[in-house]
């Protein structure tokens, strides 16, 4: 059996209790919210998108450490991005949790940083939705903000 | 007979199962309870020796299995004091009895602006239907507001009462663990010409049920939840009301005759009762009242409101200011169901720890948001207790907990 410290690494506690990117913007910013109606967690994802690229992005609403910091970890990853690469990344991270949604397989080469991290909540079937739930609502904002 | 917890917990092979060489601590009765070998096996003898369909056939296997279904009927009815067997109408679960009071009775007695009062500790199941039909009809719902210890504050009952036409409410939180008056509410419902429907689910299988001496009117409930089977639920109505309210789900079964220009009913309760039933679960569930039955609702009641001083007592000793521990500390008008906050640390996480420890308990909103709102909160974790739980079992429960601490200290 899995245990304990497969799920909460210490990147993810730290990410927890200090996350990153917290707050609100304001429109034109979107914002887009979303909920794990098993446990009742909320994200909100505020996005600001200038030029194709990620100019900031903050993070609101509240759960569990997982849902939470998987939010934390994905606000860093992406600040700054192109939007093509953010879309990259939440396949492959989505890949990573075990979701297939049938596109090709996602380039593993680069590095994934602290969200490597999130690896082990694979081992634990229930909490797929928590570490997920972050970027689901991201992608509904990419959705938003391109449409 | 005294109560011999040792001795039920024998009689429920799950609770001899370990997980990775610990045993299992299951406090999640509230969700669903666990079955006994009574239960388990008359379901497997009835399917290796006895099982045949119900009301349709003339040979002995068909007579049989009719009999064996009818007596489980029999049995509930029993088991509620309702006057009479035809009053007792099997579903597929509780919800599905609420939906069929809402849908059939409400839909054929409540027009626009007619108002039906529920309370802030209601169910997901005891609110999403009314919502349902005030959207197609335009009726109005009012709220039955709380105090600060988690009870119903009835201060204003009476002006919420005047000109409804229902009280629809829940016998026992399944959050607070709030046992609710439910004579004064169901007395006060029929004063204002209302009708009372109770959502029996967290107190029939916890403590005596008399649907007569309360002057009830509809009463749902549900097999799972005390050590029966899933897949079947209970509705019991009185017999004028279930007579004069048209079908909810057409089919098989449930008519006098069907014609090309029509259809007529069949009587209580087949009328009810469309389709294939679950006869495998009814004789289940006949074992499970039976066995409830065997050991008796007052000690059942007694030994929970052992448990739950025990919990509360012990929680509050060894958390002191970390546990916030929602609903009233009077275990004369509490259940054995007991919802809490920890620290700051998230519900789902505490479970995830606890799960470690093969401590089964609930975290979420429990399908009652409009509450959780309340409270404050989108999640509390809640341990509930059932006549086979014991105190070293809560003790487990604040082991585990103390270790969910450590980890998650901020």
């Amino acid at each position: 059996m899995p245990g304990l410290e497969d799920l909460y690494r210490e990147i993810i506690l730290d990410h927890y209790k200090s996350p990153r990117n917290r707050g609100s913007l304001e429109p034109p910013a979107v914002r887009t919210e979303g909920h794990n109606p098993l446990c009742g967690d909320e994200i909100e994802v505020y996005l600001a998108v200038t030029d194709g690229i990620i100019s900031d992005i903050k993070i609101g609403g509240q759960g569990c450490s997982i849902s939470q910091s998987s939010a934390s970890m994905m606000s860093a990853a992406v600040k700054g991005k192109p939007i093509a690469d953010v879309r990259a990344l939440i396949s492959r991270f989505k890949h990573m949790m075990s979701i297939d949604e049938g596109g090709p397989e996602p380039d593993t080469s680069a590095p994934l940083g602290d969200l490597e991290a999130l690896q082990g909540v694979v081992k634990f079937p229930v909490r797929i939705k928590c570490a997920v739930l972050s970027w689901n609502t991201l992608a509904e904002a990419l959705e938003t903000a391109t449409a | 007979m005294s109560f011999d917890v040792a001795r039920i917990r024998q009689d429920f092979p799950v609770l001899a199962e370990c997980i990775n060489n610990k045993p299992l601590v299951y406090l999640d009765s509230a969700n669903s309870s666990q079955k006994p070998h009574h239960v388990i096996s008359a379901m497997s003898q009835f399917m290796e020796h006895a099982y045949g369909p119900t009301n349709r056939s003339a040979y002995q296997l068909a007579a049989h299995a009719t009999d064996l279904y009818e007596g489980a009927r029999a049995k509930v009815a029993k088991f509620i004091n309702a006057k009479s067997p035809s009053e007792v109408v099997f579903t597929k679960n509780a919800t599905e009895s609420l939906n069929l009071i809402v849908r059939s009775w409400a839909t054929a007695n409540m027009s626009a602006g007619d108002v039906v009062v529920l309370t802030h500790m209601e169910h997901h199941a005891n609110i999403v239907p009314w919502h349902m039909l005030a959207a197609e009809k335009g009726i109005v719902l009012r709220w039955v507001p709380l105090t600060a210890d988690g009870l119903l504050d009835l201060s204003q009952l009476d002006q919420l009462l005047t000109g409804a036409k229902a009280f629809s409410f829940t016998a026992m939180s399944n959050v607070l663990g709030t046992i609710n008056p439910v004579k004064e509410l169901i007395d006060a419902a029929h004063r204002h010409g209302a009708i009372a429907i109770v959502d029996g689910c967290q107190s029939v299988p916890h403590m005596p049920t008399d649907v007569q001496a309360l002057g009830a009117d509809f009463l749902a409930f549900s097999s799972h939840k005390m050590v029966g089977p899933t897949g079947i639920g209970m509705l019991w109505g009185r017999e004028e009301l279930l007579d004069a309210m048209p079908p909810f789900l057409g089919g098989g079964n449930m008519i006098a005759d069907v014609k090309l220009d029509g259809f007529t009913c069949a009587e209580l309760p087949a009328k009810f009762e469309a389709g294939t039933q679950p006869i495998i679960e009814a004789v289940g569930l006949a074992a499970a009242v039976d066995y409830l039955t065997g050991i008796g609702m007052n000690a059942v009641r007694q030994h929970e409101m052992d448990i739950t001083r025990y919990a509360l007592d012990t929680l509050t000793h060894r958390f002191g200011d970390d546990i916030v521990i929602h609903g009233s500390r009077n275990v004369e008008v509490r259940g054995a169901t007991i919802s809490f906050a920890y620290r700051d640390v998230h519900p789902h996480d505490v479970s995830q720890v606890l799960d470690q420890h093969n401590v089964c308990v609930r975290a979420g909103h429990h399908c009652a948001k409009p509450l959780m709102k309340l409270l404050g909160s989108n999640a509390t974790v809640r341990a509930s207790f059932y006549l086979y739980n014991t105190n070293s079992e809560v003790d487990a429960l604040c082991d585990a907990l103390s270790e969910a601490g450590d980890f998650f200290t901020l």
